[in-house]
């Protein structure tokens, strides 16, 4: 019996098919160690960005969310609360549903072109540690024929 | 004349079930005449449709919908696709067209073949047609006719937006034909190097445009909603993004097939999926599931049309696949490290980036449906999309130079000093100089790895410094993508992360202080235009010794009972100075008018990164003659 050996045919056939066989298996391995990676990172990615919605209410019963959380927070705008700080820049308003609590939001920027007092909004940012609220991105209901605009996620942000 | 064009439509569908038939029975000749006259009658009666757009007539219900008489002429003639009807008539056109340009162009000397691809595009084209005809038809009438249209969304009103649809839909449904070569090589059990050069063609009139169109949209994004920022993981963006990551994985897979005769199951599976991911876009975008400015008309009975039609085509490609992608083997043999392995490791991260985008965009639909709310946004991609990619491009210098079968990996050592030295370089310059955070800091580095790489790339494929106007315009081509890709990094990560913003609430008259600059608000004045009216301000701003007015304008679109936002940019050289106008603010008695000011810097980099993979891709179409 003759061991193939490298400069027979039939040992190069071999070392080819063994050669093939474990370059499939680094392909694999790298394409599921790439696949293990990315599902991690999106695992992670995306348990950060479940969305926690604070009405004036659920801040009540619930408490304040962990500092450093952004959050959306939801209500109608106190009609009369809307004043400006900052030169004007910042504008603050009363968030309130039906009980008896309130959230003070402020947020530096241009309004929603349907930003008004008595009318729906959400506010997207992070709860500071006296209770009030500093929003990244404001959202109020716009012109009916349309999508809102404002509602593209991270419009702020990109 | 719109029952001209409604007729001529029908026999358009004629003419593509007729494509299909002769095709898939390999008749060459008959079947390219009949995709030829099917694009002939199609184009007609596209041009009915934007007539009827163009004199405004308002008896047809389309254009009474969205159109409207004060509109400028452009976005009369660009309101034909900017509604889900009108859109889709396009689709069929350009896949008719794709059929009619590829009877014309292909020449492979295998005659079933090529008559087998017509065939597929055929079927595609007969499918885009009665969608357009039972399910979404822009020929319909209105009686009576109204005095007035409805108006364009007046976000829509832009020539970069006039624009950015055909661009858009030249890809996606460019792959429509790259998906037919795929299914007509399988049919054949023939993916090779004669396929691939075929594939590799339509591959690349697919790809170069459907960069320009993601560019045009992108741009139109930056200065036209006025949040600054030139990419938002908007699902619409993402949907268009996903097929060009396939895409670029094609235009690299398919080379192997060409230059070896590897990869050909690989290729002709990415060559499926690209097309399949056209679709998804189309239907994510068109269905009304997403909320976006793009989405029209929502009709959830067409999103199921689009979805099923998503589902037919798959089945049918990836069961083609089933069948036949076991019997293509590679022809040579090859080791990890080499070339083969390195467009392998291409692909492979090119894929996992475009399926975490997909997981990205999905998920909050997903999440949805169990009763949850959930909003991927930035943060997401940033974590996962962008070291994906990074890994990628980080080795890409390193690998391009390995050869074909068996790469000699001697030199590795000087790559990684030259990369250890420019990692040091710019760590110190970013944190020391810049006083940016180190991830920037790097990011510019991998950047000028890129950029650097692809020179020498360059200088090594003409041998010596002379000869590089001598080489092919393939490799020209690469290096110019590559630049690209350089150039883009170093403007993405210098604009996201040492972008500017700030609000400043002025009263005429009055100045204010953002990014360096001094804004004086010398004027609030109305204006009034075809169609709009609007509130513009005139800022005056100084820096230094530099000084520029800054316009900008918000308007007001009565027809549609819209505002729009019309930011006013400044290029200073290192970035834009860019303002956007906010409303009305009474500040301790006094009016003020609010505005949003940012200082991008690169961001033309971004956009000139783009401009030149897409230019890339169009050198690398170009034939030399020998």
């Amino acid at each position: 019996m003759h061991l193939p050996h490298s400069h027979s045919r039939a040992g190069r056939s071999i070392r080819a098919a063994m050669r093939a066989r474990t370059r499939r298996l680094y392909t694999f391995a790298i394409a599921a160690v790439l696949l293990l990676a990315a599902a991690g990172l999106a695992f992670v990615a995306l348990r950060q960005n479940a969305d926690l919605f604070y009405t004036p209410r659920v801040l009540a019963e619930k408490g304040l969310p962990k500092a450093g959380r952004e959050v959306k927070v939801g209500g109608w705008v106190e009609p009369g609360s809307l004043t400006y700080s900052d030169d004007g820049a910042t504008m603050v308003f009363t968030v309130i549903d039906n009980s008896d609590s309130n959230i003070r939001v402020a947020f530096t920027g241009i309004a929603p072109d349907l930003f008004r007092e008595g009318q729906g909004v959400v506010a997207i940012g992070e709860f500071q540690p006296d209770g009030s609220f500093v929003a990244r991105q404001i959202l109020a209901k716009h012109d009916e024929n349309y999508q809102p605009r404002e509602l593209r996620p991270e419009a702020a942000g990109g | 004349m719109i029952e001209a064009g409604h007729f001529m439509a029908f026999l358009a569908l004629g003419a593509s079930l007729a494509q299909m038939v002769f095709g898939l029975k390999g008749d060459r000749r008959w079947a390219g005449m009949a995709a030829i006259a099917g694009f002939g009658v199609m184009a007609l009666s596209f041009l009915t449709l934007v007539h009827a757009f163009a004199v405004s007539d308002f008896s047809v219900l389309l254009v009474a919908q969205n159109s409207h008489t004060l509109k400028p002429m452009l976005y009369k003639v660009a309101g034909t696709w900017g509604n889900h009807e009108g859109s889709m008539a396009l689709w069929a056109l350009v896949t008719l067209g794709f059929g009619a340009a590829a009877a014309a162009l292909m020449k492979t000397g295998r005659e079933t073949f090529e008559a087998r691809a017509l065939g597929v595009q055929g079927l595609l084209a007969a499918g885009a047609m009665a969608y357009l005809l039972f399910a979404s038809s822009p020929y319909l009438r209105l009686d009576p006719a109204p005095f007035q249209g409805a108006g364009l969304n007046p976000l829509l009103q832009d020539p970069a937006l006039s624009f950015h649809p055909p661009m858009l839909y030249l890809g996606y449904v460019g792959y429509s034909f790259v998906f037919a070569l795929a299914a007509a090589g399988m049919m054949e059990g023939r993916i090779d190097r004669v396929w691939a050069k075929e594939a590799r063609r339509w591959s690349l009139a697919a790809f170069v445009p459907l960069t320009f169109g993601i560019a045009l949209g992108s741009y139109w994004a930056y200065y036209e909603l006025g949040w600054g920022g030139w990419w938002f993981w908007d699902p619409v963006e993402n949907a268009s993004l996903m097929p060009w990551l396939i895409g670029a994985a094609l235009l690299h897979s398919v080379i192997v097939t060409e230059k070896r005769e590897n990869f050909a199951a690989w290729t002709a599976l990415l060559a499926v999926v690209a097309f399949l991911f056209s679709i998804m876009g189309a239907f994510l975008v068109r269905s009304g599931v997403l909320t976006s400015v793009h989405a029209f008309a929502v009709d959830p009975k067409r999103g199921t049309i689009l979805l099923f039609g998503l589902m037919a085509y798959g089945i049918l490609a990836l069961g083609l696949f089933a069948w036949r992608g076991p019997g293509l083997k590679g022809a040579k043999p090859w080791l990890m490290v080499s070339r083969e392995g390195a467009l392998m490791a291409n692909n492979v991260v090119l894929v996992v980036a475009a399926l975490t985008v997909l997981l990205g965009t999905l998920f909050p639909l997903m999440a949805e449906a169990t009763g949850r709310t959930m909003s991927v946004g930035e943060p997401y991609f940033r974590l996962t999309f962008v070291p994906i990619l990074a890994l990628l491009l980080v080795l890409l210098p390193v690998a391009q130079n390995w050869a074909w079968g068996k790469a000699d990996v001697k030199q590795w050592t000087r790559w990684a000093i030259a990369g250890g030295v420019l990692v040091a370089v710019f760590a110190v310059l970013g944190v020391g100089v810049w006083k940016i955070s180190l991830g920037a800091a790097l990011g510019i580095a991998l950047g000028v790895w890129l950029i650097g790489g692809a020179l020498w790339e360059l200088k090594r494929r003409a041998v010596t410094l002379k000869r590089v106007f001598s080489v092919s315009p393939r490799v020209w081509g690469m290096t110019l993508a590559h630049i690209g890709i350089g150039l883009f990094i170093i403007g993405a990560v210098v604009e996201t992360t040492a972008r500017y913003e700030t609000t400043v609430a002025l009263a005429e008259g009055a100045s204010g202080k953002a990014a360096g600059w001094t804004l004086t608000l010398d004027d609030v004045g109305s204006i009034e235009g075809p169609n709009w009216y609007a509130d513009k301000a005139v800022l005056t701003a100084v820096k230094g010794g530099t000084k520029t007015v800054l316009e900008p304008m918000k308007r007001y679109y009565p027809a549609a009972r819209m505002p729009t936002t019309e930011t006013a940019i400044f290029k200073t050289g290192t970035g834009d100075l860019y303002a956007a106008l906010g409303e009305q603010r009474v500040v301790d008695g006094q009016t003020r008018w609010v505005f949003r000011v940012y200082f991008n810097p690169l961001i033309d980099l971004v956009y000139a990164g783009v401009l030149l993979i897409g230019l890339g891709g169009f050198l690398s179409l170009v034939k030399v003659k020998r």
